[in-house]
């Protein structure tokens, strides 16, 4: 396995306040990447790099050894918590959207046997996320489970190098949450994906990850929490056995809430 | 039961809504029998009859000076101006609105221009529209256009920057280009909202449409308000006044269908 993704000395800052300071890690190939931490810790700016949404303040963010624009592109694919899915368009619509952009540039949309044809593949990601029999309804008639399908059959159409999942499950109910974790999995096996997931649910982290990274600020000034950022702070690899210790072992790793951290 | 809590079936709210209207033509027949008691040639409260046989005149018979028929010249005068001036203001809203959520760019340099220009009031710049534009349909369209391109404008502009970040990022990770994104996601989901800010602009459109009328004009709706205005004529003001607002019922009632029919997903999720 190769690295897909690689920082080097990453730093993000915001004027004086530091976020991200010195993140230097690889990311393999085919890996699933759980990120954990608590919240402003970093795991989101961490995700926001990685799709290109903002750019590192210093260092590097190779992909495949080039060097990442801070623009998005198709390579990244992502499904975040709510609004990833376009309301005004259908399931199938929403699919084919991907397919519509990269193969007409002035319309953005097909036309007659090219159309079938996108057509046919939107269709087929969508039965691959169990969305068969829903491909001519608008998102506002669909729970948030089937959004969520929707919004992942969206991002694989593209066949991204890497696919970044913001917290997708955070909102649902936790039956569809386990219905939901079970087909990431699958698509992950059976696409050979390579995948990052922020959450927020140590568990979901350990049970889906093949690689659990906790983000968190290694010291802490009490006087200017603001100008130490957050960085991996525990980064363990998985096989089965060790995931229950591993997963105690973190809990004890990361800093207490910053409440507490106040008072010590 | 408490009264916030009761709730009238749909013959209920029929009624409800019926009363106060047929109380106050009521208590305008009631006055205006005890004027025309007094004083049998009363112009200011004319009886229903009075303003049906006016306004019948209006709308049947041609005018022997312009071989028209008046209501018929003034109503599509009228509309005419209000449509192309509505138009344009559209148009507008939708290119230079989108541009300016879309584009920072875009909004950094038109932003504030369009931030003055919507504080002028409209009728202040009538005179100017009249010395630039002549006395004809084009200074009576631009006042419209002007008068609620701004508010539409800004409405859209607004509307499409509070579209989910989320979106615009989805889209582009979809490998959507700041041109097709526009096309495909952004339009879409601001053509719902433009016919909702055009059905609040049609109150002040239909403001300037009258006030340049009564200022300049030979046909028009506002124009003959304005006119008989000179003698008193109530039973010809009053029913072009329920003649106006009628229409003004009709554009919207016609601007909210469109909205329903053309983007479902945009009304309480779906068809």
């Amino acid at each position: 396995m190769s690295a897909i993704l690689s920082f080097d000395n990453v730093w993000v800052e915001y004027r004086d306040k530091v976020v991200l300071e010195s993140v230097t890690l690889d990311i393999e190939e085919r890996s699933f990447v759980s990120l954990v931490g608590p919240s402003g810790a970093g795991k989101s700016t961490f995700l926001r790099l990685v799709l290109g949404q903002e750019g590192p303040t210093r260092g590097t963010v190779l992909l495949d050894g080039t060097k990442l624009k801070p623009e998005c592109e198709p390579d990244r694919g992502v499904v975040f918590q709510k609004y990833s899915v376009f309301p005004h368009m259908t399931a199938l619509q929403n699919v084919m959207l991907g397919l519509e952009c990269a193969r007409a540039p002035v319309m953005a949309r097909l036309y007659g046997k090219a159309r079938k044809r996108a057509r046919d593949e939107a269709a087929a990601m969508l039965e691959a996320v169990g969305l068969a029999h829903n491909l001519d309804i608008y998102p506002a008639q669909m729970s948030g489970g089937m959004q969520q399908r929707l919004a992942i059959a969206q991002a694989l159409v593209k066949h991204p190098r890497i696919l970044l999942l913001d917290e997708p499950f955070g909102a649902l109910d936790p039956g569809i949450r386990l219905d939901m974790q079970a087909l990431v999995t699958r698509l992950w096996r059976e696409h050979g994906l390579t995948i990052l997931l922020v959450t927020h649910d140590i568990q979901e982290a350990f049970k889906l990850g093949t690689r659990v990274l906790a983000f968190d600020k290694r010291r802490h000034d009490p006087h200017a929490p603001h100008r130490y950022g957050a960085t991996a702070v525990y980064d363990v690899a998985l096989d089965r056995k060790d995931r229950e210790d591993a997963e105690r072992e973190l809990a004890a790793h990361l800093s207490p809430q910053p409440a507490a951290a106040g008072a010590a | 039961m408490r009264v916030v809590n009761i709730k009238l079936n749909r013959g209920g709210r029929l009624l409800a809504g019926a009363i106060p209207i047929i109380a106050m033509l009521i208590v305008y027949g009631v006055m205006s029998a005890a004027r025309l008691e007094a004083n049998e040639y009363d112009k200011v409260l004319p009886t229903f009859g009075a303003m049906s046989d006016a306004f019948l005149r209006l709308a049947i018979e041609t005018d022997a000076r312009t071989g028209q028929i008046t209501l018929l010249a003034d109503t599509l005068a009228s509309l005419r101006r209000l449509g192309i001036g509505a138009a344009i203001a559209t148009l507008s809203a939708l290119v230079f609105g989108i541009a300016l959520g879309v584009v920072p760019t875009v909004r950094a340099a038109l932003g504030p221009l369009i931030g003055i220009i919507a504080v002028i009031p409209p009728i202040a710049i009538l005179p100017i529209l009249f010395i630039a534009l002549g006395l004809g349909e084009t200074s009576k369209i631009a006042l419209i256009a002007i008068g609620i391109a701004p508010f539409m404008i800004r409405d859209m502009a607004a509307h499409v920057s509070a579209l989910p970040v989320e979106q615009i990022i989805k889209a582009q990770t979809l490998g959507a280009n700041s041109w097709q994104l526009t096309l495909r996601v952004v339009v879409p989901q601001a053509l719902p909202r433009l016919i909702h800010s055009l059905r609040l602009s049609m109150g002040p459109a239909w403001v300037f449409l009258i006030s340049a009328e009564a200022i300049a004009s030979n046909v028009g709706l506002g124009y003959r308000i304005f006119l008989v205005r000179r003698y008193l004529s109530m039973d010809i003001i009053l029913p072009y006044v329920a003649w106006i607002s009628l229409l003004a019922i009709a554009t919207d009632a016609l601007l909210m269908l469109l909205s329903r029919r053309a983007y479902p997903w945009a009304h309480e999720g779906g068809r």
